[in-house]
């Protein structure tokens, strides 16, 4: 047994994340705030069951709303048994039920998809998500084929004076079950399990010399995730009364590589970060504009390209250079970089918006921002946007020169006084 | 009999439209490494931009105009995406392909709506080719089998009889070697990513008009050719070839024929025979049907 330290830092962060579920409803009012709190701590729970496979385990998969999507018909189905007096059973251990059904399935499924690793396996977990998704429509019985299976969560005797019939109690419900989920999740990467899981990403050769099977490893590993992803399509049918195709779908499961990538395969509490940008991407963005998924896809590929660690890592990366008190000489650059993003940003969407005024039918050609309004079919708002746009895009590149520079020197600096 | 003929003739065809999307796929993911999961996007985009040039000056200049358009599209994004993401290694360039398959799709709904486009059959070919006893067979699946097999050997002649073929095989292997010979790997790169977007285009452009040309039709393709990459083994031609025919053949058979399994017809269960059979496979052979590559 070796000697641990308390370690103050975890504590503070747990509680204060413990505390941020807590009073966030009370920060946001209102029943669309609520609306979308409960869609992170749902999706945050999915996304961080995710990592365990692509962060963690180093396994790309295409397929994960199959895990979230069955536990979630069958919480269903078991909601309205509930509904019908067949038996008796607290709706809040009804995420348990849909948590057991994804792993079962996580059991099934798991056993063909981490025979390989790799590209294979990406591609292996998509041809299951797709031949899952088939199967809804071959089997409408069960699965209630286009319209979905709707429910009502209010059953049978209130637990604890709790019906959860008003928004604020499933908030809670979920807030609960996404607190314990990501406790548990992240207890897991201390096991020994979540370190084979990590040697097995790292080199499944040198994991196999010392005596493991990387299939095992990667089974165990996916079967847990897929318990956790089945607890947050549980909460997910509790939130929203109705499990329908999309919830096994291909869209579904991008959805969540978009969200845990966003915020940081690398780190823990990465997909935490990357599921409040997401949904506030769909949900808010979704009501302004019909390009929101470009928008969404463009910032993807971007971060894949300049930012591989996500969001988290661009917030760690400061860390070190704010202790080093050198934060300051990197405010103007950034500043600088900022100004520029955002005339890229008004050129570009100026130009999207533009293209699909003139593709939809019936849509008013016509576009008013700030006032000024303009006709996309004319031919100076295209120039004057597309030089807005070039301009931008010119200046974005001098400030993030600039920034690289000021950077460069600090962390120069920085090595220079840790190794001296 | 006329019915398994006809079936048969549709199954390849089928079969060989999809051997022109997975060949592409296959060829670039045995010399980079890289599996291009926009691959049906270009597919995609090759049956839109034929629409839109076939409009302006009709099919046959379409036919060549299209795929090159395809190509350097795909040229560009090998040169300013894929070549910057590739020292991330090959997950972050798996995933880049992934975000490009978005934009593709949503740039799709953006320029040319949501609906299904009115890409039609040229009039030349359209109408029966031959009839076996009864049921008519369309020129235009004869024309799409002839524009395959042209395809496809004229490519086995450019990689197996030019110097350039000999250059791309021989980096399929040896990269480094090739490199130290003095030939631009990078831009062979290059060329051969541009060259399996100009392949999945020009499927793209004789497949459109006899399929559905809406937004739907690379998410409904892609997976059917990964499948097809799969079930054939990684990086195998050959194996792609057999696989493609087969699913093409299943697929073709199974939405035609009218028996049931406990409860359920085989033309129901169409749309998931390929991921079964890819779920059978990988239990008894996970290698694949002529995969070499393990991992």
């Amino acid at each position: 047994m070796k000697y641990a330290p308390l370690n103050l830092g975890r504590w503070i962060l747990w509680s204060g994340a413990a505390l941020v579920f807590l009073i966030a409803p009370h920060l946001f009012s209102g029943g669309f705030a609520l609306t979308m709190l409960t869609q992170m701590g749902t999706l945050i729970l999915f996304a961080l069951s995710y990592n365990m496979l692509l962060g963690q385990g180093g396994m790309l998969s295409f397929g994960h709303a199959v895990y979230s999507g069955l536990g979630a018909y069958v919480t269903v189905h078991v909601l309205n048994l509930m509904g019908k007096g067949s038996f008796y059973l607290p709706v809040p251990l009804l995420p348990l039920v849909g948590g057991l059904a994804g792993l079962f399935f996580g059991v099934l499924f798991g056993y063909v998809t981490t025979k390989r690793a790799g590209t294979t396996f990406a591609l292996i977990s998509l041809g299951i998500g797709e031949m899952v998704f088939a199967c809804v429509r071959m089997f409408p019985g069960f699965f209630g084929g286009e319209a979905g299976v709707s429910t009502n969560r209010v059953v049978g005797q209130p637990f604890l004076g709790l019906t959860f019939g008003p928004a604020i109690q499933v908030y809670y419900l979920v807030a609960v079950w996404c607190f314990l989920g990501m406790a548990a999740m992240f207890a897991l990467t201390q096991t020994p399990l979540g370190r084979m899981a990590n040697a097995v990403r790292d080199n499944p050769e040198r994991a196999e010399f010392v005596g493991y099977n990387t299939q095992h490893v990667r089974f165990l590993q996916l079967v847990l995730s897929s318990f956790f992803a089945g607890v947050s399509g549980a909460l997910s049918c509790i939130n929203f009364e109705i499990v329908s195709e999309e919830n096994v779908s291909a869209i579904r499961s991008g959805g969540v590589l978009l969200a845990t990538f966003i915020g940081g395969v690398p780190f823990f509490f990465g997909p935490v970060l990357g599921a409040i940008v997401f949904v506030f991407f769909v949900v808010a963005l979704s009501g302004f504009t019909k390009a929101w998924l470009l928008y969404l896809g463009l910032f993807f590929v971007l971060m894949v390209v300049y930012a591989p660690g996500g969001i988290a890592s661009l917030i760690l990366m400061q860390f070190p250079v704010i202790r080093a008190g050198r934060w300051r000489e990197l405010l103007v650059p950034y500043a600088l970089a900022a100004l520029a993003g955002l005339v890229v940003l008004a050129g570009l969407i100026g130009l999207v918006e533009m293209v699909y005024r003139l593709s939809e039918q019936g849509a008013s050609t016509v576009l008013t921002v700030l006032g000024v309004s303009f006709d996309a079919r004319s031919a100076p708002p295209w120039i004057v946007l597309g030089a807005v746009l070039a301009a931008g895009l010119a200046a974005l590149r001098a400030a993030m020169r600039l920034v690289g520079e000021r950077w460069g020197t600090i962390q120069l600096d920085l090595q220079a006084k840790a190794a001296p | 009999m006329e019915f398994f003929l006809v079936q048969s003739l549709n199954g390849i065809s089928y079969g060989l439209l999809l051997f022109m999307l997975s060949s592409g796929l296959t060829l670039v993911f045995s010399l980079m490494g890289v599996l291009n999961f926009a691959h049906a996007s270009f597919y995609m985009l090759g049956a839109y931009l034929a629409f839109q040039v076939s409009t302006k000056i009709g099919f046959w200049p379409a036919l060549v105009v299209a795929p090159l358009l395809v190509g350097a599209i795909g040229m560009l994004v090998e040169r300013w995406g894929l070549r910057k993401v590739h020292k991330h290694g090959h997950v972050a360039e798996l995933l880049f392909t992934f975000g490009l398959a978005y934009l593709i799709e949503e740039a799709v709904h953006l320029i040319w709506g949501r609906a299904a486009l009115d890409y039609r059959v040229p009039a030349e070919l359209d109408g029966p080719l031959f009839q076996i006893m009864g049921p008519q067979y369309p020129i235009y699946r004869g024309f799409m089998m002839l524009v395959s097999v042209a395809m496809l050997v004229s490519i086995w002649l450019a990689l197996t009889r030019t110097r350039i073929g000999l250059v791309i095989q021989a980096a399929l292997s040896h990269p480094q070697t090739v490199e130290a010979l003095g030939h631009n790997v990078p831009r062979v790169f290059m060329l051969v990513f541009g060259g399996g977007a100009a392949l999945a285009g020009l499927a793209g452009v004789i497949g459109g008009n006899a399929f559905v040309t809406d937004p739907g039709m690379a998410a409904s393709v892609g997976p059917i050719i990964f499948v097809i990459v799969v079930v054939g083994g990684m990086g195998s031609l050959a194996g792609a070839f057999i696989a493609s025919l087969l699913i093409g053949c299943m697929q073709t058979f199974a939405v035609s024929l009218d028996w049931s399994l406990a409860g359920v017809s085989i033309a129901q269960a169409a749309p998931m025979l390929p991921y079964l059979l890819m779920v059978l496979l990988l239990i008894f052979r996970p290698k694949g049907l002529m995969g070499t590559r393990e991992g």
